[in-house]
């Protein structure tokens, strides 16, 4: 995971470049946070409390990375709060508690995903729709839907099966005592969502945010690439649902703000709205770094009602620090 | 030449919503009667009416912030702050009233002055400053206020119900806020200056606007309609609430009422005849499925589907006519 994204071809290293100036300010501000921690509660560092709050943070740091996509191709997704919602809650109406259908109802919500990103993808593109106005329709529908289906209040139950994605690991490993499955789902996608954008498609991705009509004009496949990224925003919001659904009781409140926190993370990693710039890595980042500020708010015994008063400073901070970085 | 052509692209791009509503209003009023009920009776329409004034003074004060290239995310949470800004300020006593609305057009025209601020001066973009400040805001509430709290004096109450025949003074209010507004955008400089900005900031600015003072502008008149909104909400709850706006979601549905009505997301072309239209729509859609007694739910995915429609409508029509 680091900004390294050094090749032998020589158009690759503007991008490096542009990567590693682009990473370089999340990682101090993360540092600056670490260490207050550190100052604060030493014990954070022992790799169990590290392991648990990398848990906490997964599910943030993944639909950062899913945001990221449909964000560097100059789009947004403010459908993923509620798609996580809508997800938890078939889940538990699917589930019933029945152990036996975890893992067929896990694939059905992964579908579920695939299709709701399928379907903004597509409007968005060959509709015309601005990206704003679909996935601002997608919530509202993804809402109705799940409150018409439940009657107003979730039904059923997740099976124990189920939950264990969320909250539990592998026991005793040396050293850490418990690894958590959060933890590895959270590697697994962070190695693939850095894998894609080593790939073509992260290269079209970031050239079609840079400029969609020069990107066309060269070749790229601009419909299918910003579809893709919507269908990869849908399939992680249903991955980060597993494990939502697991630490949290099933309720209508699961997602709600999500977009909106998945966004703030993306931008406070660097990455510019409107598309274009910033890396994969800088945008988790940004996600462990929010998780990292509202741990440490916490200690400080800071209340909770202004974590959103923080997060609006901010995103607001960070984002004009960078334009004046940009400028001079 | 192209001025007239604006011209007509902005009465072409509001018309859509008028006939959507028509045919809604008829197909509508056909099946809540075949339903046994009455589409045009007096009690239906002051509750058509109603709904639509809160979200129209929104709705009208977004239209500003979006024809200019802009948009406004925290426009919810200053009608929950002015709400119980003018509800604490009046304290239940008469002689409070002018007071409390000069406050809370003193508290929303200081945030849309910040918003637009934070936009051209610290370029940051749109979306992400006045999502910031929504949230500060949401921050400071969620703080200092855990339900209800002021009072407004029964005589203000009445503007949240009283009515002239079956129009109430709430519609009333939203439709001065209309005129008023459209007056602005089709007969000031200010107005023009603002179709200009939004069109191309670049080309408006080498034409000599200033483009700052007009988002600027667009922004304090923006939130001011979200206080005027707080002011209403107040004077119907006869309190303020703390979380009235981002409840009714003021914020999305607004911007969503805009585009519905015609007004491009991305500026320029638009106005608020088609706002009010989409508006009025929104609240025919709700008040017909009321009498039809539809799940209360469902009317949410009639409304994500009618929006996603509408703007894909209106792209597929741009297209054909040429235009990018």
């Amino acid at each position: 995971m680091s900004a390294t994204e050094t090749g032998n071809a020589v158009p690759v290293r503007s991008e490096a470049r542009r990567g590693l100036t682009g990473i370089g300010p999340i990682l101090v501000i993360l540092a600056v946070f670490l260490a207050a921690i550190a100052v604060r509660q030493p014990e954070f560092y022992d790799p169990p409390s590290l392991l648990a709050f990398l848990k906490r943070a997964a599910p943030l740091v993944i639909l950062a990375a899913g945001q990221y996509f449909v964000i560097v191709a100059g789009d947004f997704d403010l459908s993923v709060g509620s798609l996580v919602t809508a997800e938890v809650v078939i889940a538990a109406r699917l589930i019933d508690g029945d152990p036996a259908l975890t893992w067929p109802v896990i694939a059905v919500m992964a579908g579920f995903g695939l299709m709701v990103g399928l379907v903004n993808g597509l409007i968005t593109t060959m509709l015309r729709v601005p990206s704003f106005i679909t996935t601002l329709g997608m919530y509202l529908i993804l809402v109705g839907a799940v409150y018409t289906w439940t009657g107003g209040s979730p039904r059923g139950a997740l099976s124990e099966e189920f939950r264990m994605l969320g909250r539990r690991g592998i026991e005793g490993v040396p050293y850490l005592q418990q690894l958590p499955y959060a933890v590895l789902v959270l590697a697994g996608v962070a190695v693939f969502a850095i894998t894609l954008m080593r790939a073509d498609f992260g290269k079209v991705l970031l050239a079609i945010g840079d400029n969609p009509r020069a990107a066309a004009l060269s070749g790229a496949r601009v419909a299918r690439a910003r579809t893709v990224a919507f269908v990869l925003s849908g399939l992680f919001a249903a991955i980060a649902a597993v494990l939502l659904g697991g630490f949290g009781g099933v309720s209508f409140q699961v997602g709600a703000g999500l977009e909106f926190t998945a966004i703030t993370a993306v931008m406070l990693g660097g990455v510019v709205l409107g598309g274009g710039a910033g890396s994969v890595t800088g945008a988790m980042l940004g996600a462990l770094t929010l998780e990292i500020l509202f741990t440490l708010l916490n200690l400080l015994g800071v209340s909770g009602a202004l974590k959103s008063a923080v997060q609006g400073l901010i995103i607001i901070a960070a984002v004009a620090v960078g334009n004046i970085r940009r400028r001079s | 030449m192209t001025l007239l052509r604006q011209r007509l692209a902005a009465i072409d791009s509001t018309r859509g919503v008028w006939v959507a509503l028509v045919i809604t209003l008829t197909v509508g009023g056909v099946l809540v009667y075949a339903d046994g009920g009455s589409l045009f009776h007096q009690s239906s329409i002051v509750s058509m009416l109603q709904r639509a004034a809160g979200l129209g003074i929104v709705a009208i004060g977004q239209t500003f912030a979006i024809l200019a290239g802009s948009l406004d995310l925290s426009v919810a949470y200053v009608i929950s702050l002015t709400s119980l800004i003018a509800a604490e300020t009046m304290a239940g006593s008469e002689g409070n009233v002018p007071v409390a609305i000069a406050a809370v057009l003193a508290v929303s025209a200081g945030i849309g002055l910040a918003n637009g601020l934070l936009i051209t001066k610290l370029r940051i973009n749109a979306f992400i400053a006045t999502l910031g400040v929504g949230l500060l805001i949401k921050g400071y509430l969620e703080q200092g206020y855990a339900g209800p709290a002021g009072s407004v004096p029964t005589s203000v109450q009445r503007l949240g119900y009283d009515r002239i025949g079956p129009v109430p003074l709430s519609f009333l209010l939203m439709a001065a806020v209309a005129v008023a507004a459209w007056v602005v955008l089709q007969r000031t400089r200010f107005g023009h200056h603002t179709i200009a900005v939004g069109g191309d900031l670049d080309v408006a600015r080498l034409s000599g606007v200033r483009t700052d003072r007009v988002l600027i502008g667009t922004h304090i008149i923006c939130s001011i309609c979200a206080g005027i909104t707080g002011l209403y909400l107040a004077s119907r709850l006869g309190a303020g609430a703390p979380r009235v706006g981002s409840e009714g979601g003021y914020d999305l549905e607004s911007i969503a009422a805009v585009v519905l009505g015609g007004t491009v997301l991305a500026g320029g072309r638009g106005g608020v005849a088609g706002t009010v239209g989409g508006v009025a729509l929104l609240a025919a859609i709700d008040t017909i499925f009321n009498q039809l007694a539809v799940d209360p739910f469902f009317k949410q995915v009639v409304r994500g589907v009618v929006i996603i429609a509408a703007v894909a409508i209106y792209a597929l029509r741009r297209r054909k006519a040429g235009r990018p």
